[in-house]
């Protein structure tokens, strides 16, 4: 029985181990190499790593990697949750509301980039003229904080929606009695928030919590599309910071160990979702 | 605790156009310190009853009265209620100590007094070991204590208000639960209002129970009344297991004529039946038809459908082919499937309804 099992899994162990670990291997095997295309490769053991480690551009990118992370958590989640709070329980209304909500969700990453990349222009763009408007200068290609926030808004605009959604569902599944029995000793709405809704929204918000921070650590194409990590390397993120040693760089051997330490970054908040999720279960 | 009072109590449901009546004026008062219990089949109006009574619910119209004091448009923070649910309400995120002076806290009881009133409260439902637990290491039943424990912390409580409360105990914990519940109620002579659809629950939790049927109360008395005295086929039929066989009869010459048998009754009560004109419903109780192998004067003949053997006595069902009948039989007695027995009822438990009410 156990045997069957093996040869019906066979197939799509196959299949994994030629688009994921034959690759990864193959990374694996670059990064403790000096390797530039067309030359022989030389094994200089963890070397890379150690300069990637020492690399200031690297850390760098790490540290607005972290940083963009916990400021978009920080705006999303509260956010989110706060507007699953204002969505009305039930009525007709609530359909067309949650399909709006989810717009967003729909659109693809690189276009998300491409509408505010046109919103921003200084040319043609829509938001510096209102911000002049106002009275305030606005420029996402001089200015780093302006490309830093626009890119947080960004990630806002295109993801809040999903933490609104979790956290509404997961406000459905809350039986009224707790409410009634609230309302029976006298809770006020803030003890009533934090005694009940906030202890029963716990795992829902560790999952968009995980969710959100697994993504933001991905995050590629907005920041690449405005402004391409620029000015300067002010949104150069991990991710871009990865890509640029491979395709400008040609160092095949320390992108590769960059682009591992990324990838255990990434695959320890896996870990963290994972382990989370199944206690859950266990519950 | 407070005496409770139901004036005229009747509320319709709107959904769009469609109205549902859930109350069609209910008339009730429990008294202080009863435990008092609300039966009655689903839909009967008994779930819409405890909302009204707990401020969840506004009646359409009519007054509830806490101690005489007009409380209907009072809102359930300012009715000073306790509330069990057919699930444990208890907060997850505080331990057992912080669950029990919430209440307390929310109306700005001192400390002192809180750590006072939590430890007696505790101690009172045996749950002065667990304080500093969370709710998730106590047992259900634990957990449904504790809830209780949140409305009686308080020393104005009016009134207890429990939902079903057993419906996710374990059967076997059941029994403990009730007998806790009990204890509460007599040595702290608190109101208690029990809801449920099932009667045994009912019946041994409660003093005085209201039997309820299509919004309105069709008898209330103590479980041993609504046993003995039926006053309308429905509340014989419902109280019992099983319940009350329900018979359509004729006032013949010499007794009634049933469907298909017929049963000699005594000129006493012949002539109190009489006025009411010929067609009856008979009530009798399973315990109270009487089954023999052999013919004796005034029995009649029955086939026997079907014999559930119950272990200290049988339920045989009886037929006519036009009517069927239970009857509680001791459990020696050789009443075979697909044979006949010879069967009485016995007159002085015999109960004749006319147009649902009992007359005799």
């Amino acid at each position: 029985m156990k045997n069957k099992v093996l040869v019906l899994l066979l197939p799509s162990l196959l299949l994994m181990s030629i688009s994921a670990f034959v690759p990864l291997m193959t990374v694996l095997n670059y990064s403790l190499h000096v390797l530039f295309s067309g030359s022989i490769p030389k094994y200089i053991g963890l070397e890379n790593y150690v300069n990637a480690l020492k690399d200031p551009a690297f850390l760098s990118s790490m540290g607005k990697q972290f940083l963009f992370c916990l400021e978009i958590l920080l705006i999303e989640i509260p956010m989110g949750l706060a507007l699953a709070l204002l969505l009305p329980k039930r009525g007709i209304m609530i359909g067309p509301i949650l399909v709006l909500l989810g717009i967003p969700l729909l659109i693809p990453w690189n276009v998300v980039g491409i509408i505010w990349r046109v919103f921003a222009r200084e040319d043609i763009g829509a938001l510096p003229v209102i911000f002049s408007k106002l009275g305030f200068f606005y420029n996402v290609s001089k200015v780093p904080a302006h490309a830093w926030w626009t890119i947080v808004i960004m990630d806002v605009w295109h993801w809040t929606p999903l933490v609104t959604l979790l956290c509404y569902a997961g406000l459905q599944a809350i039986p009224q009695e707790f409410y009634q029995a609230a309302r029976v000793d006298s809770a006020s709405k803030i003890a009533t928030f934090r005694y009940i809704t906030l202890p029963k929204l716990k795992y829902v918000l560790i999952i968009a919590v995980l969710l959100r921070c697994m993504d933001a650590f991905k995050i590629y194409d907005e920041p690449f599309i405005l402004t391409a990590g620029g000015p300067g390397t002010s949104t150069e993120l991990l991710s871009i910071f990865t890509s640029r040693q491979v395709i400008g760089g040609f160092n095949m051997g320390y992108s590769s160990a960059v682009s591992l330490i990324y990838f255990i970054v990434v695959l320890l908040l896996c870990y963290i979702l994972y382990t989370v999720m199944t206690k859950i279960g266990e519950h | 605790m407070a005496v409770i009072e139901l004036k005229n109590i009747v509320h319709t449901y709107r959904k769009g156009k469609k109205e549902t009546e859930a109350l069609r004026g209910v008339n009730l008062t429990f008294t202080e310190g009863c435990p008092a219990a609300l039966l009655g089949p689903s839909g009967c109006g008994k779930t819409t009853l405890l909302n009204i009574l707990s401020g969840l619910l506004k009646p359409t119209s009519g007054q509830v009265l806490f101690d005489g004091k007009d409380v209907t448009d009072l809102s359930t923070e300012e009715r000073n209620i306790g509330m069990l649910f057919q699930f444990p309400v208890v907060y997850d995120s505080m331990n057992v100590f912080n669950n029990l002076a919430f209440p307390l806290r929310n109306r700005k009881v001192g400390p002192a007094e809180v750590k006072e009133r939590v430890r007696e409260v505790a101690r009172l439902l045996d749950l002065a070991e667990v304080l500093g637990s969370f709710p998730r290491q106590l047992t259900p039943s634990q957990k449904q204590l504790l809830a209780l424990g949140r409305g009686i912390v308080r020393e104005d409580t009016a009134v207890i208000l429990l939902d079903e409360p057993m419906t996710q105990i374990d059967v076997h914990q059941r029994w403990e639960l009730r007998r806790e519940l009990s204890k509460v109620q007599g040595s702290l002579n608190i109101t208690m209002i029990y809801v449920t659809h099932d009667q045994y629950e009912a019946l041994t939790f409660a003093e005085k129970v209201v039997i309820m049927k299509d919004g309105l109360v069709v008898q209330e008395g103590s479980p041993e009344e609504l046993y003995g005295n039926p006053k309308t086929p429905f509340v014989g039929y419902f109280i019992g297991t099983p319940g009350m066989n329900i018979l359509d009869c004729r006032l013949a010459k010499t007794g009634l004529d049933f469907k298909g048998f017929k049963k000699e009754i005594t000129p006493e009560l012949r002539a109190k039946i009489e006025t009411y004109g010929p067609d009856f419903k008979l009530g009798i109780r399973p315990e109270f038809v009487h089954c023999g192998l052999v013919q004796q004067k005034g029995w009649f003949p029955l086939k026997v459908k079907v014999v559930e053997d119950r272990g200290e006595f049988k339920i045989v069902t009886l037929t006519s082919d036009a009517e069927e009948l239970k009857s509680q039989v001791p459990s020696d007695l050789a009443a075979e499937e697909g044979g006949t027995v010879w069967v009485n009822f016995l007159e002085d438990k015999m109960k004749i309804y006319k147009d649902d009410r009992m007359i005799n």
